[in-house]
């Protein structure tokens, strides 16, 4: 049963073929056998799970299920859980225990999805690799010599190697499309504002937006339709109705006009990755879309723009863990501010305060406008270009990594070369734009991702065109041989 | 561009965050490079054109002037070091 989808195991769900009780008992126990392998698990609520599957199997018995009700999902380890650690793999969090559930995780309870526990990652969301959380790496199903991508590691692999059909995560540069597309599974990042961000531990406030690994495009529209929706708790929640996005997944794509920016197939796009996302576009072409080349000029700066706009807020965000009101504390210190500085400087890994100290110092007196200002005129000019191309276009279709999968320490050494992972990613965060990644083909057996972006708050023909293409592909079934 | 070791601690101080000399070092290193790699901005030409801090277009929302919220500062303070009191205990601030 591991290998159904959410659509699919909701119908056997349904069927009576097995319940949700069971479900959940056979997913943990691949959980168990496999999660501490691919390190891709904080926190298992084996328990709770069981709990919540037996109240969605009543549940069902009462004729009051839906899509979601008995499906086991697990959460990225940001998302805050009530009387459960939430610790963005950070020590400085790693006894925190929230006092209130994260819109998300409220919104897929009260759909009756079951929560097998939470998911590892980069810390606070930082890095492209899962490779910076105080629990150690995760590691990618298809080849553990390699990262699963980041910093939505842990619930890329998670997915990815069949121990749950569907994750949470969150995507502040390509935190679910990258993973998505280094451990072969789909990946959706909505528009900023789609899904509340109450309850989400903050990185980049105007950056961040919670999304949706799944096995389909399907899976990730029936999880994106319980995500969703205004929420009075978030002051940048988007005050606009939640279509039904299942709806109009077979739409035809007759017409559909599909622009392909020539930025995204540079020098730096591996030859391999090219052929399959060129492929895959075809696809597209014949399902009766109508490509066309376009340009985003800028795009070019989004990585550099990026690295400033995120540390600033970074930095600020970031303030509020000082050990006073929760969270680790030092143990020793001699005053107020020695035990701020100790409290951190234990509390912190080295990719958070490299980020702390570039937002710091693009923030302080002298350099705020070379730096901060001038990152905050050029993003504007990335949207503008965004906006422009979709005069002509209704989806942009490109690869969504430079390379596959990369060796576990490969890129560890360099910041700026982890950084430059992101480049085709970026630019949709920065525009506030929604983005997915689906399998599009595998090089030496590590898969590749084909990435579509779409107008603002299209999340529903970006899904559309998604679904089709898996209607005529199969990359997204392909499975990693773990067991 | 090559940040000093004077202006990592400082910078470091800003943020509240000690830093070990090791760190001092390649954190020297690492953000000089960075700052260097973000310095291709200055090439692009920004005249007229607005900073851009928030992706949508939409005005700040404002909500009734209402209680809505009930204590539960008991609950919120089991995350704390250190409280005594219902409140939180810090190193003496005032002598």
């Amino acid at each position: 049963m591991h290998d159904k989808t959410i659509a699919q195991l909701s119908r056997s769900l349904e069927s009576g073929d097995f319940s949700s009780e069971e479900l959940t008992t056979h997913l943990l126990g691949r959980v168990e056998r496999l999660g501490p392998q691919l390190n891709a698990f904080v926190t298992v609520t084996g328990e709770l799970a069981l709990e919540q599957a037996r109240a969605a199997d009543q549940r069902r018995a009462a004729g009051d299920a839906g899509p979601l009700t008995g499906i086991p999902i697990v959460h990225k380890d940001l998302f805050c859980t009530k009387g459960v650690l939430t610790t963005c793999a950070s020590r400085i969090l790693d006894n925190f225990v929230s006092p209130y559930d994260a819109t998300v995780v409220k919104n897929l309870r009260e759909a009756g999805t079951v929560m097998l526990g939470k998911t590892n990652m980069d810390e606070f969301a930082m890095g492209s690799s899962n490779e910076n959380s105080c629990f150690g790496p995760v590691k990618n199903p298809w080849d553990e010599t390699r990262v699963p991508g980041g910093s939505s590691g842990g619930s890329a692999a998670a997915v990815a190697a069949r121990l749950v059909p569907g994750a949470t995560g969150t995507d502040t540069g390509g935190s679910i499309r990258q993973p998505a597309a280094l451990s072969g599974i789909t990946g959706l990042k909505p528009t900023y504002g789609r899904v509340s961000r109450y309850g989400m531990v903050a990185f980049a406030s105007s950056l961040d937006q919670a999304g949706t690994l799944t096995r389909s495009a399907e899976d990730a529209a029936i999880m994106l339709g319980a995500m969703a929706g205004f929420d009075p708790k978030d002051s940048t929640s988007a005050e606009k109705d939640v279509p039904d996005y299942r709806a109009t997944l077979d739409d035809s794509l007759d017409g559909l006009r599909i622009g392909v920016p020539r930025e995204f197939f540079d020098d730096g796009l591996a030859p391999a990755n090219k052929t399959a996302v060129e492929d895959a576009i075809r696809e597209l072409e014949k399902l009766g879309a109508k490509i066309s080349e376009i340009r985003l000029p800028n795009l070019g700066l989004s990585v550099p723009t990026y690295y400033v706009v995120a540390p600033a807020e970074c930095s600020s965000n970031l303030s509020r863990f000082d050990g006073v009101r929760f969270g680790h504390r030092a143990e020793k210190y001699a005053d107020l501010t020695d035990m701020y500085e100790k409290t951190r400087g234990e509390g912190f890994g080295a990719e958070v305060k490299r980020r702390i100290m570039t937002g710091t110092y693009v923030l302080s007196a002298g350099y705020y406008d070379a730096y901060y200002l001038k990152a905050q005129k050029v993003r504007q000019l990335i949207a503008a270009d965004y906006a422009e191309a979709f005069k002509s276009v209704d989806l942009i279709a490109g690869p969504t990594t430079p390379t596959p999968a990369f060796e576990l320490g490969a890129k560890t050494d360099d910041p700026i070369t982890m950084y430059l992972n992101d480049i085709y990613t970026i630019g949709a965060n920065l525009a506030g734009l929604p983005g997915l990644s689906v399998p599009c083909g595998l090089v030496d057996d590590l898969p590749v991702g084909l990435q579509i972006v779409g107008s603002h708050f299209g999340e529903a023909r970006l899904l559309n065109a998604a679904h089709r293409f898996q209607q005529v592909t199969d990359w997204h079934t392909r499975a990693p041989e773990i067991d | 561009m090559s940040l000093s070791r004077k202006e990592m601690n400082n910078i470091a101080h800003l943020a509240r965050l000690e830093i070990s000399e090791e760190e001092v070092a390649v954190f020297a290193d690492n953000l000089s490079r960075i700052i260097d790699f973000v310095e291709q901005l200055s090439k692009a030409s920004t005249d007229d054109v607005l900073p851009m801090a928030h992706p949508l277009d939409m005005a700040q929302r404002l909500r009734a002037d209402e209680v809505t919220e009930t204590d539960h500062h008991l609950e919120f303070q089991q995350n704390a070091a250190n409280v005594e009191d219902g409140l939180y205990l810090v190193p003496k601030v005032l002598e």
